[in-house]
C-alpha cells in the first residue's frame, strides 16, 4: 500500500484531472471532485456520463490513464488493486445487484462482515458473540429478519437491492458508493431507502450515490453533481442544478 | 476447536458415506483373507486390487470436485498430478527391486541399465527411503500446482483459458516423460515391482492392506474437503464461483484463495496415484494422456458436481460400467458411450446423480412439510369451528333455560 508522505487534502475522496479512455472512446475526461468526511453526495447524468466508470476508477476495477485519486488524503488509489481497496474501507453496490444468490440471505452478509478475509483466518473463522448481533441487526434494518435462511437468488429485485445495501452495512466502510439503489423498486421502498442513506450517512459516513430518480435525489437532500461526457457540468443544489441551463440541454438531448 | 469441525463436516450423507466406505473397507479385505475360496461371499483377490482402483481414481474425482464443484476452475489437467504421485511412489518401487532386477544392479533400476546411465539422477536420490518417497507424493504435485497456479491466477485467467492451459500442462508432461533421457523410463514407465516397505505387492495381505489404505486416504480426503466446504472459506469458494469480481470487491484476495484449494486439490490427486500404482503394479506416460482428465471430470459431472459424495460415487460408477462394457464385445465402443453418457447427463441429469437426489429429496420433504402444515391448519380450523359450535349449543341451553 503507497502512503503519501503527508496528508495532501482533507478531503475523503479527491479526484484531480482524471482521465480515462477506452479505445479512444473518452470515457472520463479531466474530472475533478472532492468529497469532504461525512458528506453525502448525488452524482446524476444522462446514459453513458461516465458515472459507473468512475465507480469503477474509485474501485480499482479500471485504471485512469492519467490523474490524481486519494482517498482520505493520504492513500493513492490508482496503485491499489479492488482488494486492497476494500480492505481500506471503500464498499461498493453495483447497478445490477449483485448478491450471492446460491447462498443464504445470512452468509451473504456473513461474507461482507469486515473480518479477517486472508486464507487462513477465514479457513478457522468462528462467528462471535457479537457478530451474530451485528448480522441480526442489519437483518432488522434491511428487513429481511425473516428471510435469513432463504437463498439470496429468490429474492425480489428491490429485495436484492436490500440486501446489497445490507452487505455494505456489515462491511462497514468509511466510504459507500451506491449505484442506482432504488432501479426497480416501488415508490414506498424508494422512500424507505432514501431513509436508510441518510440514517448511514449520519453516523460519519461518506456517501456517493449514483441515481437517475430524480424525486429520490431530491428527497436525499443533499450537493448534486451532474456528470455528461466524462466530466463534472454542473453542482450545487438539486434546485440549482436543475435550473441550470446546460443540464436540461444535456438531459433533454438538444 | 476440532470437535466443532466434526461436527459442523458431518451431515447426513456425509456420515452416511463414510460408514459405507468403512463398511467396505472392513469387510471386503476380511472376506479377501479369511473365508476360503470356494465360499460364496468370498471376495477375489483381483476384485479387491480393482475395487483399490476405484478408490484410488474416486479420490481424484474429489480432489476435482473440490476446484470445480466449489471454486469453479475446470481443471482438465489433474490426471498430471495424479500421475506424478504415482511416479514418486513408482520411484520407490523401483529403487526397492535391488538385485533382483533383469541386470541385478543394486543402483541403478533395469532401464537405466539398458539406457547406459552410468549412475543415478541426481533427482533419484532419496526415493529408496519410502519416507522421503511419502513426502514427494505431496510435494510434488503440491509444488507444481502452486507455480501454476500462481502464475495463472495472478494474472486471472479464468473459464475456459484456465482449462486449456492445464491441458497444455498436462500434455507438456506427458511428451516430457516419454522421453527416454528424461530419466523416468520413457514409454515403459516405471514397473516390475517387487516390494513395499518389505512385503510383496503381490501378495494378497499386501493387497488387502493397500486397498484398507486407499479407503482410509479417501475417508480422510473426503473429511478434509467437507472441513473446507463447510467452514467460511468454503462460503467464500462458492462467492467466487458465482460472483468472482464481486467477491474481490469485499476484500478478499480471489487469488489466494484459488491458490490454497487448487494446491489442496493437487496433494490430494497426488495421493491418489500413489496409492494407485503399487495396486496396477505399473506408472507410464500414458497416464498423463488429456483423456485421462478429461474422463476423471466426466466421472464428476455423472456423480453430481459440488457435493463430494457425488463426485467419489461417480468416479465409482463410471469406472464400474468402463470394467464391464471394455471386457465384453462391447468394447471397441467404450469411448463412444463415455461421450454419449456425458452428453445424457448434461442434458437430462445437469446436477449428477446426486444432485438430482438431493434435489428430490428436499423436494418431497418440503411437500412433506407443506401437508403437515395443511393438515395441521385444518385440524385448527375444525377444533375452532367445533368449539364455537359448542358455544352454539351452550349458548342455545342458556337461552332454552
Amino acid at each position: 500500500m503507497s502512503l503519501l508522505e503527508t496528508r495532501t487534502t482533507s478531503a475523503m475522496l479527491y479526484l484531480d484531472g482524471v482521465h480515462v479512455s477506452f479505445d479512444g472512446f473518452h470515457a472520463i475526461n479531466n474530472l475533478s471532485l472532492t468529497l469532504e468526511p461525512g458528506e453525502m453526495r448525488a452524482i446524476i447524468g444522462p446514459n453513458g456520463a461516465g458515472k459507473t466508470t468512475m465507480m469503477d476508477i474509485i474501485t480499482g476495477k479500471t485504471k485512469p490513464d492519467k490523474g490524481e485519486v486519494v482517498f482520505d488524503g493520504t492513500t493513492d488509489l490508482t496503485k491499489l488493486d479492488e482488494t486492497q481497496i476494500a480492505t481500506l474501507g471503500i464498499g461498493r453496490k453495483f447497478q445490477k445487484p449483485t448478491v450471492f444468490e446460491s447462498q443464504t440471505i445470512e452468509d451473504n452478509l456473513l461474507l461482507a462482515l469486515n473480518v479477517d478475509h486472508r486464507v487462513r483466518g477465514t479457513l478457522f473463522w468462528r462467528r462471535s458473540e457479537p457478530e451474530s448481533k451485528r448480522i441480526d441487526r442489519v437483518l432488522e434494518i434491511i428487513r429481511l429478519g425473516d428471510a435469513r435462511d432463504r437463498l439470496a437468488g429468490s429474492l425480489s429485485h428491490g429485495q436484492k437491492q436490500w440486501l446489497e445495501i445490507g452487505m455494505l452495512l456489515a462491511q462497514d466502510p468509511k466510504l459507500l458508493l451506491v449505484d442506482e439503489p432504488v432501479a426497480g423498486m416501488t415508490d414506498v421502498e424508494t422512500h424507505q431507502t432514501a431513509e436508510l442513506l441518510k440514517e448511514i450517512n449520519s453516523h460519519d459516513k461518506t456517501v456517493v450515490v449514483v441515481e437517475h430518480d430524480m424525486t429520490f435525489v431530491r428527497e436525499l437532500g443533499v450537493k448534486v453533481t451532474c456528470l455528461h461526457e466524462g466530466t463534472v457540468l454542473a453542482e450545487g443544489t438539486i434546485d440549482d442544478v436543475s435550473a441550470n441551463e446546460r443540464v436540461v440541454e444535456v438531459y433533454l438531448g438538444r | 476447536m476440532t470437535p466443532h469441525i466434526l461436527t459442523r463436516s458431518l451431515n447426513r450423507s456425509a456420515t452416511v458415506f463414510l460408514l459405507v466406505l468403512a463398511a467396505l473397507g472392513i469387510l471386503l479385505p476380511l472376506s479377501n483373507l479369511l473365508l476360503p475360496d470356494g465360499s460364496f461371499l468370498h471376495v477375489p483377490t483381483y476384485l479387491i486390487s480393482l475395487f483399490g482402483k476405484y478408490v484410488c481414481y474416486a479420490l481424484l474425482a474429489l480432489s476435482i470436485d473440490l476446484i470445480w464443484g466449489y471454486c469453479g476452475i475446470l481443471s482438465l489437467g489433474h490426471g498430471a498430478f495424479f500421475a506424478l504421485g504415482g511416479y514418486a511412489m513408482g520411484m520407490y518401487l523401483m529403487r526397492q527391486i535391488g538385485t533382483r532386477g533383469v541386470y541385478a544392479n543394486p543402483i541403478l533400476p533395469d532401464f537405466m541399465v539398458f539406457l547406459n546411465y552410468k549412475e543415478l539422477p541426481w533427482y533419484w536420490y532419496g526415493f529408496d527411503m519410502f519416507w522421503f518417497a511419502a513426502l514427494m507424493v505431496l510435494i510434488v504435485p503440491g509444488l507444481l500446482a502452486f507455480c501454476f497456479g500462481w502464475l495463472a491466477f495472478r494474472s486471472r485467467v479464468t473459464g475456459v483459458y484456465l482449462s486449456i492451459i492445464t491441458q497444455a500442462m498436462t500434455y507438456a508432461l506427458l511428451l516430457a516423460f516419454f522421453r527416454n533421457d528424461f530419466g523416468f523410463g520413457g514409454n515403459n514407465g516405471l514397473t516390475d515391482f517387487k516390494d513395499i516397505l518389505g512385503f510383496n505387492v503381490q501378495a494378497d495381505g499386501t493387497r488387502a492392506a493397500l486397498f484398507v489404505l486407499s479407503c482410509l486416504a479417501l475417508g480422510i480426503g473426503f473429511l478434509i474437503c467437507r472441513a473446507v466446504v463447510t467452514s467460511k472459506l468454503g462460503k467464500v469458494l462458492i462467492a467466487i464461483r458465482d460472483a468472482e469480481s464481486r467477491t474481490r470487491f469485499l476484500g478478499y484476495r480471489v487469488e489466494s484463495y484459488k491458490l490454497f484449494v487448487f494446491t489442496l486439490s493437487a496433494c490430494m490427486a497426488g495421493v491418489a496415484g500413489a496409492l494407485y500404482v503399487p495396486q496396477v503394479g505399473i506408472i507410464n506416460p500414458g497416464e498423463f494422456a488429456p483423456g485421462n482428465s478429461i474422463e476423471a471430470v466426466i466421472w464428476v459431472a455423472v456423480g453430481g458436481r459440488g457435493t463430494l459424495v457425488g463426485a467419489a460415487l461417480g468416479a465409482i460408477v463410471v469406472n464400474y460400467a468402463k470394467t464391464v462394457f471394455t471386457s465384453g464385445p462391447l468394447a471397441p465402443y467404450w469411448l463412444f458411450m463415455l461421450g454419449a453418457l456425458f452428453v445424457l447427463v448434461t442434458l437430462l441429469l445437469p446436477k449428477g446423480i446426486i444432485g438430482t437426489f438431493n434435489a428430490w429429496w428436499e423436494g418431497r420433504k418440503e411437500k412433506d412439510e407443506a401437508r403437515d402444515r395443511a393438515q395441521r391448519d385444518s385440524a385448527t380450523a375444525a377444533a375452532a369451528e367445533s368449539a364455537a359450535r359448542e358455544d352454539g349449543v351452550i349458548e342455545r341451553t342458556m337461552v332454552k333455560r
